[in-house]
């Protein structure tokens, strides 16, 4: 076998985001197996590792784990290039760019949940958009609003919640055992 | 699992608890805006095929409006309309008595005049009882 001429070092960084999108492939390929009553409402446990990346380790490795596991998690559901896809795409851009403003907001006054809170509405407004745009042309689409808005609002605070607790737990494991177990923290 | 819930709201910041409220409301108006149907906003009146009044229903007044047979009175409250009286023999428009969904009508056909309430998002084109 003739060795590759392309060396790949993944940085520690790499070896991060990567263990962190795994975390969050997990959680939506299990979340895909719960039954839902309405099409679109979804409690999206997948972004409480979005929430708690982006609070330990910034608003560019968020990114990277978001829209690596809308990308892999399609792929895994099968839901690649379909509409749902898209529209799980327009969702995760929109509450990435909702959650890089959420997180200058001052700290002792919003947490966690107000991040997942935010990014909730801004990843339904997107669908919703994205939806009548392009799926339904029709604004029946937005009878719906207020059970999404619901949604968000219900799976936003447990989301948040979540995360919240993750990070108050990490970080009291991170001060216990020193510098060297900060970047070995583990998901769940 | 044996946390006790206060041990969760330890976690919310008070920033957090104006923005799940401000959710909140935004739930309520979505639903305020957006399921309200049939809430009705104006109403026309016709004599004779024409249109003889467009009011909206924001304040009371009554309306006379001329037919063949005499006068009619029409009675606009807020969100609610009425033919109050009519010289038709039978007074069927009269004891349908106020009108209170968007499309509903009231007709006076002996004396060719009719009532009808309009709205942005009607449930019914048309109601008539």
């Amino acid at each position: 076998m003739t060795p590759s001429t392309i060396e790949l070092t993944p940085t520690p960084e790499d070896r991060r985001i990567a263990r962190h999108a795994a975390a969050a492939i997990v959680l939506t390929v299990a979340e895909a197996a719960i039954p839902l009553p309405l099409p679109g409402v979804k409690p999206g446990l997948a972004n409480i590792v979005t929430l708690v990346v982006l609070a330990r380790w910034g608003w560019r490795e968020a990114v990277w784990v978001s829209l690596l596991r809308v990308l892999a998690g399609s792929l895994l559901l099968g839901q690649f290039l379909a509409p749902g896809f898209f529209l799980s795409l327009s969702g995760a851009v929109a509450s990435l760019l909702v959650l890089g403003i959420a997180v200058r907001l001052p700290k002792r006054w919003f947490g966690p949940v107000s991040q997942s809170i935010l990014a909730a509405f801004a990843h339904i407004g997107a669908q919703l958009v994205v939806a009548r745009l392009w799926l339904v042309p029709h604004d029946g689409v937005f009878y719906l609003l207020p059970v999404f808005a619901l949604a968000a609002v219900v799976f936003g605070l447990v989301n948040g919640l979540i995360a919240a607790r993750l990070l108050r737990e990490l970080e009291a494991r991170s001060s216990k055992g020193g510098a060297g177990a900060t970047g070995e923290d583990v998901e769940k | 699992m044996k946390r006790k819930l206060g041990d969760w709201w330890a976690l919310l910041r008070p920033g957090d608890v104006l923005v799940v409220l401000a959710g909140l409301m935004v739930c309520g108006l979505a639903v305020r805006s957006l399921w309200q149907g049939g809430v009705p906003d104006g109403a026309v009146v016709r004599a004779g095929g024409r249109v003889v009044a467009e009011v909206d229903l924001g304040r009371e007044r009554l309306i006379e409006v001329p037919g063949p047979l005499g006068v009619t009175v029409i009675e606009i409250q807020p969100g609610r309309a009425r033919v109050a009286s009519d010289p038709g023999p039978r007074q069927y428009c009269v004891r349908q008595g106020w009108l209170t969904q968007a499309g509903a009508v009231a007709i006076c056909a002996p004396n060719e005049v009719s009532l009808s309430l309009t709205g942005r998002s009607a449930n019914y084109d048309s109601l008539n009882y």
